[in-house]
């Protein structure tokens, strides 16, 4: 009886992203006659392409049980440095530099955290006074314009389709690949389920760990890039307080704090959730000084779902003493 | 011994794999094996019996590389073995399938059979050949009889299939000798029958089985040969045709009870009861728990590790809920205990884990010992604590309960000892007086001396009018402290004996009750 309510609760915190969803989208339906249309819904994954993009790479961190806080400061810096240093670059040769400067971030935080044993959340929370900090330093506190290339990238549509969403399809699919095909993909939740387990089955841990760090920071810096052609010039506050959205992304998708559950594509979907609800508030017009208020609420939902989901798994799994007949 | 060549490829059965010579192991300067020495046959079961804390858990984690062996020998097919971890041991060919099984749930079975090295697709290449994982964990699935698609989640597994899997898994590796440690546990009759059809198979197949139960019947059902350690010491080695459950319990107990004991005065144990407990059950843990602790009074709870003394304590303290019974402190039914209300009404609870439930490590001694006493002390407007008599009650504790260490202000926890930590737990209780004192292991891993002075306080408690429920592993401990002792075993009360009557082969007997059901009787 208890072990049937477990169940129902248990599929009802697992699908509550999805219920909210329905309900935002009839909602907003209902109250503007613009939000349910397909080019709005283009918009929508458009605009919510770079969070989805650094909340896949978040993914990954979370899947160890491990905290990424400056995903946001690696997206500026990247910005910024795109913008100040790479201006006479192609951009088969600027991007891919970018790609690279963000790997240098996560492999930063990586070092930190594996080697110099400092706790992830302090890292992250450094380096993301760090990474602005270095930014404001190269862009002399001003705004920083993007070069014809960059902006020219953001506006062109392949097939009707905006570049933001290919680089986004492609960071999913490779990420996709990464976690369900490959040893190190089904590494990461191992760590993520028992690391002293995965130590004794044999799994280099720290190596592991130090990976989904420099995936972090890659993605962190496309979803830089992306955002950036999009908006043509970085101001000091690009990427500000971005880590929050995208953890909220990652875990109203499903993947827990607290390691070991979650995958790419319930991110996505997290991503496209809170999209949907900002683009749902200008749509209604709502007055924009609720917008965080609104966010907020949504990010706290994410993280009660997880800690309920987290103590029914709890309850569902604890050791038995005395082995009961049916 | 000079089978060095033949055991890699395929071991005679009968044949000395693991020949084990004159192995010592001491922990912080406390012997706990004494030139142990054994050998274990390809194709046969090795069972290894002894009461919690006779060494056969380390022998094992010597054996499985977890712990490194201080001198003696071991030889594996004839060659040295000294394995640098269990990463090492697991290669060379030895698996151990622990009590809490090392599986990842949230993964599938293949998964876990091969997350340190899957197949690929190409070779050199870090993709994934699901079918060939898929193929391969299926014909390992069949080697243990377990019919189940390889692509299910372990989480979805029944215990006894997710020991399976670990069985599985030691195939997998080409283990050599595979050991068990408590595997019957948790698993239901009809799963037990299964894993010993398992295990003969392996052993038709040559593989050497190490099996270590308290379950006495299983030993005398499943082993060829049978070793008994008492106190790190072997003292017992037969062929199974040898040995007898009777004779392995009087081989396992054994021992005199020293002067470790200060004398108990029964007299004073005539108290009102002041903890009553009426049919306490719990679906999976506990079932059907009555008894009834008098003031000054030490009631012993003894049983085997899983015996559910531990849950029920905790259920008792209020950290567990309950399905149905009653809780009745001082007179006063309890009807949802929370760690507060118990602590409310003069209960009391030293955890068995005092380093992650009972103590601040980087907090002083005083600190620690006021905590759970803060409100008594604080008054007035704005509850502000009276520190002047509140650190005169501590020191005054910190004394009394006679920790080693002058400046209790300034003192770390962390940098005691084991059994002063200990005493800055009780002390910390003792400071709200309580009239019901739950300790669960109160003396694990603290040396003679300090256990010695545990006792002396336990005494001068129940002396006191505190009634005392004292979970041990150790039967000495109880026998020497108890005024009666209560044995559980599979989560109920089994046997209550009063002191006078008791008599340690009949405790233990009584605690592994399932083990001598159909022999002894």
């Amino acid at each position: 009886m208890n072990g049937y309510r477990n169940r129902f609760a248990m599929l009802a915190l697992q699908n509550a992203p999805l219920l909210l969803f329905a309900v935002l989208v009839i909602v907003f339906g209902l109250m503007s006659d613009r939000f349910l249309t397909p080019v709005n819904f283009l918009n929508i994954i458009n605009q919510s392409s770079h969070i989805a993009i650094i909340a896949i790479g978040m993914t990954f961190v979370l899947l160890i049980a491990g905290i990424d806080l400056s995903v946001g400061a690696n997206m500026y810096l990247s910005a910024a440095i795109l913008g100040v240093f790479f201006v006479g670059m192609p951009p088969l040769v600027a991007f891919p530099l970018v790609a690279v400067l963000g790997l240098a971030f996560g492999a930063f935080n990586g070092f930190m955290i594996t080697q110099l044993r400092v706790a992830a959340f302090i890292t992250t929370l450094s380096t993301l006074f760090i990474g602005r900090g270095i930014a404001l330093y190269f862009s002399g506190n001003k705004m920083v314009p993007f070069s014809k290339d960059v902006l020219t990238f953001g506006r062109t549509a392949y097939l009707g389709i905006p570049s933001a969403i290919w680089v986004f399809a492609l960071v999913l699919i490779i990420a996709l690949i990464v976690l369900k095909m490959t040893t190190f993909g089904r590494q990461v939740y191992a760590v993520g389920a028992d690391p002293d387990a995965a130590a004794k089955a044999g799994i280099n841990v720290r190596r592991v760990t130090f990976a989904v760090y420099c995936i972090c920071g890659v993605c962190a810096a496309v979803g830089g890039l992306v955002s950036g052609s999009q908006v043509a010039v970085a101001s000091s506050t690009f990427g500000f307080q971005k880590e929050f959205p995208v953890i909220a992304a990652a875990v109203l998708g499903g993947t827990s704090l607290f390691g070991g559950r979650g995958g790419v594509l319930g991110t996505v979907f997290g991503a496209v959730l809170i999209q949907t609800v900002e683009n749902g508030l200008v749509m209604t017009n709502a007055n924009p000084y609720i917008y965080p208020l609104v966010i907020s609420v949504i990010i706290f939902i994410a993280v009660f779902t997880d800690s309920s989901r987290t103590t029914v798994l709890e309850r569902l799994e604890r050791r038995k003493i005395r082995v009961e007949p049916d | 011994m000079s089978a060095a060549a033949s055991v890699s490829a395929a071991p005679a059965a009968g044949a000395p794999l693991l020949e084990i010579e004159g192995l010592c192991k001491s922990f912080f300067g406390v012997e706990v094996l004494h030139k142990v020495g054994f050998t274990v046959h390809a194709g046969r079961v090795l069972g290894l019996v002894g009461e919690n804390g006779s060494g056969k858990s380390t022998t094992m984690n010597i054996i499985g590389g977890v712990h490194q062996m201080d001198s003696g020998r071991i030889m594996f097919g004839g060659a040295d073995y000294r394995p640098k971890g269990p990463r090492d041991a697991s290669k060379q060919g030895i698996a151990f399938i622990h009590q809490e099984l090392n599986l990842f749930r949230n993964l599938s079975i293949a998964e876990n059979l091969f997350i340190t090295e899957f197949p690929k697709l190409v070779p050199g290449l870090p993709f994934i050949d699901r079918g060939a994982a898929r193929k391969r964990a299926s014909e390992l699935l069949a080697a243990v009889d377990l019919d189940i698609p390889p692509t299910t989640l372990v989480n979805r597994l029944s215990q006894g299939e997710r020991q399976l899997v670990e069985i599985a898994k030691a195939l997998g590796a080409k283990a050599k000798i595979i050991i068990f440690d408590e595997p019957t546990t948790s698993l239901t009759t009809r799963e037990t029958d299964r894993l010993f059809d398992i295990i003969n198979k392996l052993r038709q197949q040559g593989i050497a089985i190490i099996y270590i139960s308290h379950i006495l019947d299983d030993i005398m059902r499943l082993c060829d040969d049978i070793v008994v350690l008492r106190d790190g010491n072997l003292v017992g080695k037969a062929l199974k045709a040898d040995m007898t459950i009777e004779r392995m319990i009087s081989l396992m107990v054994g021992r005199n009870i020293d002067q470790l004991f200060p004398p108990r005065d029964s007299a004073i144990a005539a108290g009102p009861p002041v903890l009553e407990v009426r049919n306490i059950t719990q679906r999976g843990t506990v079932k059907d728990i009555s008894f009834s602790l008098r003031a000054g009074e030490v009631l012993g709870v003894s049983g085997l590790m899983g015996a559910g003394r531990s849950e029920l304590a905790r259920i008792l303290f209020g950290i567990d809920d309950f399905g149905s019974g009653e809780i009745i402190v001082n007179g006063k039914a309890l009807t949802k205990p929370t760690p507060t209300v118990c602590m409310d009404n003069g209960m009391a609870f030293l955890t068995e884990d005092r380093r992650a439930e009972g103590l601040m490590m980087e907090a002083p001694i005083d600190h620690n010992i006021a905590l759970s006493s803060l409100q008594a002390y604080a008054g007035g407007f704005a509850h502000k604590i009276d520190s002047t008599r509140l650190n005169a009650d501590v020191s005054k504790m910190s004394a009394s309960v006679q920790i080693g260490a002058r400046d209790i202000a300034n003192t770390l926890v962390k940098n005691l000892s084991g059994g002063n930590q200990q005493k800055v737990v009780i002390g910390k209780w003792l400071l709200r007086e309580p009239t019901v004192f739950i300790l669960d292991e109160p003396t694990r891993g603290i040396d003679v001396g300090a256990k010695n002075e545990v006792y002396k306080i336990i005494n001068r408690l129940a002396a006191g009018g505190a009634g005392i429920l004292m979970i041990s592993s150790e039967i000495e401990e109880l026998v020497g402290m108890s005024d009666r002792i209560m044995v559980m075993a599979h989560g109920e009360i089994r046997a209550t004996f009063e002191r006078g009557a008791f008599d340690r082969e009949e405790l233990l007997r009584a605690a592994m009750w399932d083990g001598i059901r159909s022999n002894a009787k």
